[in-house]
C-alpha cells in the first residue's frame, strides 16, 4: 500500500427519509478544517434512493465534492448494501481520512468497512485533529469510561478512519452560494441477492426524551439529597419551561428515568442555558453537557469541579437557592403575565 | 433431584473456608456457598490476622497471602480527655519469619483463601443466600438457598454463617443475643500514604503497628477501640457492647466521629481519606455463650459458634482453627459412614481439648478493666516487655500456659517479689 | 440450534483508577468482570434456546484469567465455553479482536455448524462496538448491530426477525441464519440463576485453545502486529476554565443571576401573553 496514493477528507452522509442527520452537517464543519489544513478537497458521500436533491445541501456546509450513489435498494440503511457503496467509492477514489456519525447506523458501516478495507477505525472520537506534515488524522476519544482521553493513530493503513460522536462538532453556517463537483457513481444491486429486509421502520418519540433538542435544561444531581428534594428540580424546570435531566447518580437512585441521563453514557445536550444544580461535575458528566451555550452552576462546594465549566457559578445550598429562584421566576411571570420564551 | 455433597458449608469467612480446605484436601466432595459478591466483600474485622492457625492450614502462608503489613508493634493507650497513658511492645523478631501476626484487609485475604480452598477441590458459589436447614426426621440432610431450584443436599452442613447466625438460630442451638452479650463496632478504612503511616507510626518499609485504646475511646463505655496500619490505609474503629451504647443513647457513628477527632488520634488520620464506613457485631458473651456445636449432620463453627476471645480481639484464629477441627471430625465421620451427634461430637470434644475452649473459659469472668490502671502500667512498663512478648505471641499454647511460663521466669529473679505482685495484678486486670 | 456468544472481560470502570503520573489504567483497582452488555446477550441466548432447543457456546479472547467470565456465562445459562489465550493475541484492536474470534468461531463451527453469534453492542472497557461486524465481515454473515428485541426463530424457514434500534424508535428486520447480531441492555433482564446453573459453573473447566490450534491462521493479522490503530498518547481531559462566581448573599446571588438571563435577551425572554 502507497500512502500517498491516498488523497482528500471525507464525511458520510447519513440521510433518513431524504433528511440529512445533523451529525453529518457537523462533521461537515469538523472536515472542512482538516481539508484545509492539509490542503486536498473535502467530499461528503451520500447513499439512498431519490437523494440526489441533497448534494446541494451538502456543498453549503462546506463539501468541495459530493459523491452519489443513488438506487432503490439503498432505500433503507442496510449493512451489505451500503458497505457495497462505500467500498466501491473508497478503493476508487482512495480518500486518506473517512468519517462517519457516531449514529447506529454509522457505526454499523463504518465497523463493516473497515473490516473489508483492513484499516483502522477508532470509535466515537470526541476530538479530531491532523498532523501536517505525517498527514496523520489525531482521532482522540474517552478511554477507560471516560476517565481519560486517548488519541488513536493509524500509522500503516489507509484511509484513516473515525466515528465522531453527534453534537462535539460544528456545524458551518450553510452558504447557499458556495459551488462544487457533484459526482455520480453507478452500482448493481439485486433485491433478490440480499439476505436482510427491512420490513417496517417505526417511529418512537414516546421514548425519546426532549433533552436532545430542549433549549433550557435544569439538570440535578446527588447533592439535591433525596427524592423529596429532587421535586424542587421539577418545580423549577416547569416554572421556566424547561426540561429536566440528571447525573447517572441521580438516575441510579431512581430518581430519574435513564432517559434523562445526561452525560457519556446518557445523553449529550447542547441547550442555550443549562443549569446544574448540586452536580460535582464529574467528567462522564461534563463531556454530556460542556457545549451548553450557558452553563450555571449552584453548589455548595466552591472547589466542586463543575465551576470549572460553568459560565456562573452560585456557591450556595441548592435546597435554599433553588426556592427563590422559583419565587423569583413565578413573580416575574405574575407581574409581567407571560410566559418565558426562548430565541 | 437436588445435588448431593458430602459437605456444604455456609459461609467463606475464615471458619467456613478453612473447614472446606480441610475437607476438600481429604477428597470430599464440599460445596462452599457465600452470600456476598465474592468471599470477603461484606466481611469486617479490625484487621489482626494471627499467625498459627493459619499457618496449621497453609505452612508460610505469608509468602503468598495477600497480607497488608506483619505488626512489629503492640501498643496499648489508656487515653483520657487530653493525655494518653501508652504502653507497648516492639520486637524486631516479629518482622521476620515466621512473624507473629498481620494486618489483613478481609476484601482481599477472605478471597485468596478461598481461592485455596477451591485450589484443593471445594466448590465455591458466591452470591447465593442460604435461607433455611433442610431437616427430615431430626437430622439436618441439606440446606435451601434463595435461587431458583435452590436446594442442595449432603452428608453434613457446617454453618459458618457469622455472628449473627441465623441458621443456628433456626436449628435452636443459638438464642437471641442479650445486648450485654454482643458489642456493635464500627470502623473505617482511611487511605493514607505509606510515607505518611511510616512517619507517624515510627515504622519502616512494611513494618506494622497496632493500637488498643482504652477509656476515654468509648467514653466511657465498656469497650475499646482500635487504630492499624495497612499498606496504605489504616483501619480505625470503636465499639461497645450493645447494652451500653442502649444505655448510653450513644449512635456508632458518633462514637467514631468521636474518636476520630480524638486530640490523641486526630494528627495520625491528617489528610487521610475515607475509604469505607463498616459495621459489625462482635460476639463477646464467651465462654458462657457458646452454643450446641454439633447436631444430626450439623456443626457450627467460628462467631456461629461464638468463638471469639474479645479481650485479645482474637476472632479469625478461633474461627480458623474451630474450622479446622470440624473439618477433621467430618473426615473422621465419613469414614465410619456415620454423621449422627453422637460422631459429630468428635468436634466438640476436639474444642475443648483446643486453646479455643481453654481460652475462653480462662476469660469467662473478663470485664474490661485496663482503664483502672493506668498509672500501673507506666511505671512498671520496662519489666513488662518480655511478659508481653510472650503473652502476646500468639501461638496456640494456651494462656494459662503462658502465665506460668512468664511468672516462672520471673520469679527466677530473686529480689523482685514486689514486681512479680505487680504484674500478677496486671494478670489480674485481664482475668 | 447453535448459538455462540462473545464474551469479555473488562475491568469494572465505575470503580476504575488512572495513575495520574503515568495517564494509564491501575489495573489493581478495577475488578475483572463480565461486560454487561455480554450478560445480556447470553441471557438472550438462553430465552432462544427455551424456544428452538439446542446449544449455547461462550467465546472469550483473553488472558487466563478470563475463564472467570465463561464460568459466569455459564451460571447464566450457557453449556460450554471457549477461550483462546497466547501472548500472540496480546494488543489487539478491533480489527485483529474480531479477526481471532472469527478464526475461532470456524474451528467451532466444525465442531457444531453455528447458526446465530451474538455479542453485546460494546465493551464498556473499549466502547467501540466495532468487534461484532467485523466478525460477521470476516465470516461473510449479516450482522444486525443493536438489537432491542428477537421476535422470532424460524428454524424452519432459516430466519431471524428482530427488532433494531434506531435513533428516534426501531426497526423490524428478517434475516437469514446463519447472522450475527449485537444486543442493547433492554432486550433483557438478567435471570437470577438458578442453582444447578451456580453448581454446574463452579465445577466447569472451560476449554482452551492458543493460536497453534485454530487452522488457518494469518499470525499478521493477529495482536499488536495485526492492528492498524495505536495509542498515540494519553492525556487527561483539558479543564476548561471557570467561568464567573456570583458573590454575596443568596438573595444579592440569585439577583444577579437573575439580571443576567434577562439581560441577555438572546437567551431568555418574558414575554407578555397578550
Ligand atoms: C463509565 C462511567 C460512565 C458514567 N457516565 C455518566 C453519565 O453519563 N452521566 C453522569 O452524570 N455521570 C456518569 N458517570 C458518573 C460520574 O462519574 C459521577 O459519579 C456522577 O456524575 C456524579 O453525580 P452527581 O454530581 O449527581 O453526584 P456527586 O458527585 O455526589 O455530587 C454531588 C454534588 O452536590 C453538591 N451538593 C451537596 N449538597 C448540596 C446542596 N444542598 N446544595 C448545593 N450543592 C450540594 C456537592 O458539593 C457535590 O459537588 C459515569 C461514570 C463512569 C465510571
Ligand atoms: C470490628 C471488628 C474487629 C475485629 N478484629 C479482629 C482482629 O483484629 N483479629 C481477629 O482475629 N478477629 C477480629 N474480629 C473477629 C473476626 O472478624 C471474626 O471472629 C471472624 O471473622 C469470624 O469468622 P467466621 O468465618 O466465623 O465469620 P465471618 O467472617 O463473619 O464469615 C461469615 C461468612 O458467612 C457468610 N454468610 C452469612 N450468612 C450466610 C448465609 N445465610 N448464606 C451464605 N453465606 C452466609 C457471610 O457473608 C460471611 O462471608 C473482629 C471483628 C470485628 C467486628
Ligand atoms: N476479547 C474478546 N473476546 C470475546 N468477545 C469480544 C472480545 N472483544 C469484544 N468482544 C465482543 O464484541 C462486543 C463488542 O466489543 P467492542 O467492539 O470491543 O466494543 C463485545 O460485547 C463482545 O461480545
Amino acid at each position: 500500500m502507497n500512502l500517498d496514493d491516498y488523497r482528500g477528507v471525507w464525511v458520510f452522509i447519513e440521510q433518513n427519509n431524504q433528511k440529512i442527520e445533523d451529525v453529518s452537517l457537523e462533521l461537515l464543519g469538523a472536515g472542512r478544517k482538516l481539508a484545509d489544513k492539509l490542503n486536498v478537497p473535502l467530499a461528503g458521500f451520500l447513499l439512498g434512493d431519490e437523494i440526489k436533491p441533497l448534494a446541494n445541501q451538502v456543498i453549503a456546509y462546506g463539501a468541495d465534492e459530493v459523491y452519489v450513489i443513488d438506487h432503490p435498494v439503498l432505500k433503507h440503511y442496510r449493512t451489505e448494501s451500503f458497505m457495497k457503496g462505500v467500498m466501491l467509492l473508497a478503493q476508487k477514489y482512495m480518500p486518506e481520512i473517512i468519517l462517519y456519525g457516531a449514529t447506529p447506523n454509522g457505526k454499523d458501516l463504518a465497523s463493516a468497512v473497515a473490516t473489508d478495507l483492513v484499516t483502522g477505525l477508532t470509535a466515537d472520537t470526541t476530538m479530531l485533529d491532523v498532523d501536517v506534515d505525517s498527514r496523520l488524522l489525531e482521532a482522540s476519544r474517552p478511554a477507560f469510561g471516560g476517565n481519560i482521553m486517548a488519541t488513536i493513530l493509524c500509522k500503516k493503513h489507509r484511509p484513516q478512519m473515525a466515528t465522531v460522536r453527534p453534537k462535539v462538532m460544528k456545524a458551518l453556517e450553510p452558504d447557499s452560494s458556495r459551488h462544487g463537483k457533484i459526482i455520480e457513481e453507478k452500482i448493481t444491486l439485486n433485491e433478490e441477492d440480499m439476505r436482510t429486509k427491512v420490513l417496517q421502520i417505526v417511529n418512537d418519540v414516546t421514548k425519546k426524551t426532549n433533552l436532545a433538542d430542549a433549549h433550557v435544561i435544569v439538570c440535578g444531581g446527588k447533592g439535591m439529597g433525596d427524592y423529596q428534594n429532587f421535586q424542587l428540580i421539577h418545580d423549577f424546570a416547569e416554572t421556566i419551561g424547561a426540561s429536566v435531566g440528571g447525573t447517572r447518580d441521580v438516575v441510579e437512585a431512581g430518581w430519574l428515568p435513564h432517559e434523562q441521563q445526561v452525560g457519556q453514557t446518557g445523553e449529550t445536550v447542547t441547550p442555550k442555558i443549562y443549569f446544574a444544580i448540586g452536580i460535582s461535575g464529574a467528567i462522564q458528566h461534563v463531556v454530556g453537557m460542556k457545549n451548553s451555550e450557558l452553563i450555571i452552576a449552584i453548589n455548595k462546594d466552591p472547589n466542586a469541579p463543575i465551576f470549572d465549566v460553568a459560565t456562573y457559578g452560585i456557591v450556595g445550598d441548592a435546597l435554599e437557592i433553588v426556592p427563590v429562584l422559583i419565587e423569583q421566576f413565578k413573580r416575574l411571570k405574575n407581574e409581567k403575565g407571560g410566559e418565558i420564551t426562548y430565541a | 433431584m437436588p445435588e448431593k455433597f458430602d459437605v456444604i458449608v455456609v459461609g467463606a469467612g475464615p471458619a467456613g473456608t478453612a473447614c472446606a480446605l480441610t475437607c476438600a484436601r481429604a477428597g470430599l466432595d464440599v460445596l462452599l456457598i457465600e452470600r456476598g459478591e465474592y468471599p470477603g466483600s461484606k466481611n469486617v474485622m479490625g484487621g489482626v490476622l494471627y499467625r498459627k492457625q493459619m499457618e496449621d492450614l497453609i505452612p508460610e502462608f505469608w509468602k503468598e497471602a495477600p497480607l497488608e503489613r506483619p505488626v512489629i508493634e503492640q501498643r496499648f493507650w489508656v487515653m483520657d480527655k487530653e493525655s494518653v497513658a501508652s504502653f507497648g511492645y516492639k520486637g524486631l523478631e516479629w518482622g521476620v519469619e515466621p512473624y507473629n501476626n498481620f494486618t489483613v484487609l478481609r476484601a482481599k485475604f477472605d478471597q485468596w483463601f478461598a481461592g485455596k480452598a477451591v485450589e484443593a477441590g471445594a466448590l465455591l458459589i458466591n452470591e447465593t443466600v442460604v435461607t433455611e436447614c433442610l431437616v427430615e426426621n431430626g437430622k439436618v440432610i441439606g440446606v435451601r438457598t434463595d435461587r431458583p431450584n435452590g436446594e442442595v443436599l449432603a452428608d453434613v452442613v457446617v454453618l459458618a454463617d457469622g455472628v449473627n447466625s441465623l441458621l443456628s438460630k433456626q436449628l435452636g442451638f443459638h438464642k437471641e443475643f442479650r445486648p450485654d452479650e454482643v458489642a456493635l463496632t464500627v470502623m473505617e478504612v482511611i487511605n493514607l500514604s505509606k510515607d505518611k503511616i511510616n512517619e507517624r507510626f515510627n515504622l519502616e518499609d512494611n513494618q506494622g503497628c497496632t493500637i488498643e485504646i482504652f477509656g476515654d475511646s468509648t467514653k466511657g463505655n465498656l469497650g475499646t477501640a482500635f487504630l492499624y496500619t495497612n499498606k496504605d490505609s489504616l483501619n480505625i474503629g470503636v465499639g461497645t457492647t450493645l447494652s451500653s451504647m442502649i444505655k448510653a443513647k450513644l449512635k456508632p457513628y458518633e462514637l467514631l466521629d468521636y474518636l476520630k477527632n480524638h486530640p490523641m488520634v486526630k494528627p495520625l488520620l491528617a489528610g487521610g481519606e475515607s475509604a469505607e464506613y463498616l459495621a459489625h457485631l462482635i460476639p463477646e458473651g464467651g465462654y458462657h455463650s457458646v452454643p450446641r456445636v454439633a447436631g444430626n449432620g450439623v456443626v457450627v463453627v467460628g462467631d456461629a459458634a461464638q468463638l471469639v476471645n474479645a479481650i485479645h480481639r482474637e476472632g479469625s484464629n478461633m474461627a480458623m482453627h474451630s474450622g479446622l477441627l470440624a473439618g477433621e471430625s467430618i473426615i473422621e465421620a465419613k469414614n465410619r459412614g456415620n454423621f449422627s451427634e453422637s460422631t459429630l461430637n468428635i468436634y466438640r470434644d476436639k474444642l475443648h481439648d483446643s486453646f479455643i475452649i481453654k481460652d475462653l473459659e480462662k476469660y469467662k469472668d473478663a470485664a474490661h478493666t485496663f482503664e483502672s490502671y493506668p498509672q500501673y502500667f507506666k511505671e512498671y512498663l520496662p519489666m513488662m516487655n518480655q511478659a508481653m512478648s510472650t503473652f502476646f505471641t500468639v501461638d496456640g499454647t494456651p494462656k494459662r500456659e503462658k502465665q506460668k511460663q512468664i511468672i516462672k521466669s520471673v520469679t527466677a529473679e530473686k529480689g523482685r517479689l514486689r514486681v512479680l505482685q505487680d504484674i500478677y495484678r496486671a494478670w489480674k486486670a485481664v482475668k | 440450534m447453535h448459538i455462540v456468544v462473545c464474551v469479555k472481560q473488562v475491568p469494572d470502570t465505575k470503580i476504575i483508577k488512572i495513575n495520574p503520573k503515568t495517564n494509564t489504567l491501575d489495573r489493581r483497582s478495577a475488578p475483572a468482570i463480565l461486560n454487561p452488555y455480554d450478560a445480556h446477550a447470553v441471557q438472550e441466548a438462553v430465552k432462544i434456546r427455551e424456544k428452538t432447543g439446542g446449544t449455547i457456546s461462550v467465546l472469550s479472547m483473553g488472558p487466563p484469567q478470563a475463564t472467570a467470565v465463561i464460568k459466569k456465562s455459564i451460571e447464566i445459562g450457557a453449556d460450554r465455553g471457549y477461550l483462546i489465550t497466547d501472548r500472540a493475541f496480546a494488543g489487539a484492536d478491533t480489527l485483529a479482536t474480531s479477526y481471532a474470534l472469527s478464526k475461532a468461531l470456524e474451528r467451532i463451527g466444525k465442531e457444531l455448524p453455528v447458526d446465530i453469534v451474538i455479542c453485546g453492542k460494546h465493551a464498556i472497557d473499549g466502547d467501540t462496538g466495532q468487534v461484532g461486524p467485523g466478525i460477521a465481515r470476516r465470516l461473510d454473515i449479516p450482522p444486525i448491530t443493536n438489537v432491542i428485541e428477537v421476535v422470532e426463530v424460524n428454524q424452519q424457514e432459516q430466519t431471524v426477525l428482530m427488532k433494531r434500534k434506531l435513533a428516534n424508535g426501531y426497526e423490524l428486520i428478517q434475516t437469514e441464519i446463519p447472522c450475527l447480531m449485537t444486543v442493547e441492555k433492554e432486550i433483557n433482564e438478567i435471570e437470577y440463576s438458578p442453582m444447578p446453573n451456580m453448581i454446574k459453573a463452579a465445577r466447569y473447566e472451560p476449554i482452551i485453545w492458543a493460536v497453534s490450534d485454530l487452522e488457518n491462521v494469518d499470525r499478521t493479522q493477529l495482536g499488536l502486529k495485526g492492528s492498524p490503530t495505536i495509542v498515540g498518547k494519553m492525556f487527561t481531559p483539558p479543564r476548561p476554565e471557570g467561568g464567573k462566581k456570583l458573590e454575596g448573599t443568596t438573595d444579592e446571588q440569585v439577583n444577579q443571576l437573575m439580571d443576567i438571563l434577562l439581560e441577555n435577551k438572546d437567551l431568555f425572554t418574558l414575554q407578555s401573553s397578550n
